[in-house]
């Protein structure tokens, strides 16, 4: 039986999860499919918090929650990657400043 | 004997990957390399969750992220005939301002989770019936957390289940695209045709002469 990985490990990993996610959107900002990548990081740090938590606490419901985003975070995907189908096939390219209007 | 803090060390090994590789995800030059960094990580998070005891959802992020929404980037990403390159003129320019935000972010996180101090084994009492029952009976993982799911939880599965269904058909209807020019079965305008009006039965037809 493994020992227990101290809480603080998990949350800090977690938060540097989060920064780096932070840190693809804003280098990334104009391709959006590497803006999707880093949502997808972001939700991760998200769930591994959940995770930590749940067993920190001996209590199930962290790992439910985790369950919802993590189908949250799959519909997010499809949506968004259907999105970004439709906009290619519009446009011709992928770039975020071009989708200031609305007109297609 | 020395004892060996395996969990540890395996939860440093974890821990780097995943930092190294959400790391690669961003800076990589190219988006394929990045969804292929991104499999990565997402492989190295389910050993930490493994190690968190979280054996289903472990399993789940291989099978859904990895399966599904990486193969999905991954198809999405070769399908689409982009000048990656062209991008990635702002890169340098957007970097220091960037690492400076969110290395802002990560101090004050960091600050926020030392700050968080862990007065070993208080536990929560809601769930913790649950906790007994599962020490008690070594149910496991899945079994639990589908105890939960199945119960308390059914409405917000039920619902969770309906938004998958809207991504899906959202998807479907935003992608679909009629083409011009395609000739399509119309299944409808096939079953609709009666003999009389399908098949012309002619009598006046003269013998060697056709019906020009």
């Amino acid at each position: 039986m493994l020992q227990m990985v101290p809480t603080e490990s998990f949350v800090t990993l977690s938060a540097m999860l989060f920064a780096i996610g932070m840190l693809g959107i804003f280098v990334n900002r104009r391709n959006i499919i590497m803006i999707l990548m880093a949502i997808e990081l972001i939700l991760l740090a998200v769930n591994i918090n959940f995770v930590a938590f749940s067993e920190y606490h001996h209590n199930l419901n962290g790992q439910v929650f985790a369950v919802f985003v993590l189908t949250v975070a799959a519909a997010e995907a499809a949506i968004g990657l259907a999105i970004l189908v439709i906009y290619f096939r519009n446009r011709g390219n992928i770039a975020v400043d071009d989708a200031s209007v609305m007109k297609g | 004997m020395m004892h060996i803090p395996v969990g540890q060390l395996l939860f440093a090994a974890f821990a780097a990957l995943v930092v190294l590789s959400a790391l690669a995800v961003v800076f990589s030059r190219n988006p394929v390399h990045s969804v292929l960094f991104l499999i990565l990580t997402f492989v190295n998070a389910a050993g930490l969750f493994l190690l968190a005891n979280a054996e289903f959802l472990a399993m789940i992020l291989i099978i859904v992220y990895v399966g599904a929404v990486a193969v999905l980037f991954l198809f999405v990403v070769m399908m689409l005939d982009v000048d990656f390159a062209a991008m990635r003129t702002h890169f340098r320019q957007n970097l220091p301002i960037s690492l400076l935000l969110s290395g802002i972010l990560l101090v004050q996180l960091l600050l926020l989770a030392q700050a968080w101090h862990v007065d070993g084994g208080v536990r929560v009492m809601q769930g913790a019936e649950m906790v007994k029952l599962i020490e008690a009976a070594k149910v496991p993982n899945a079994t639990a957390l589908g105890a939960q799911l199945y119960t308390k939880y059914m409405l917000v599965f039920q619902a969770s289940g309906l938004v998958l269904l809207v991504a899906m058909l959202g998807a479907i209807t935003l992608t679909l695209r009629q083409r011009g020019g395609v000739r399509r079965q119309k299944i409808s305008v096939q079953n609709a045709r009666d003999p009389r009006k399908a098949i012309d039965v002619r009598t006046d037809v003269v013998s060697g002469k056709g019906i020009g």
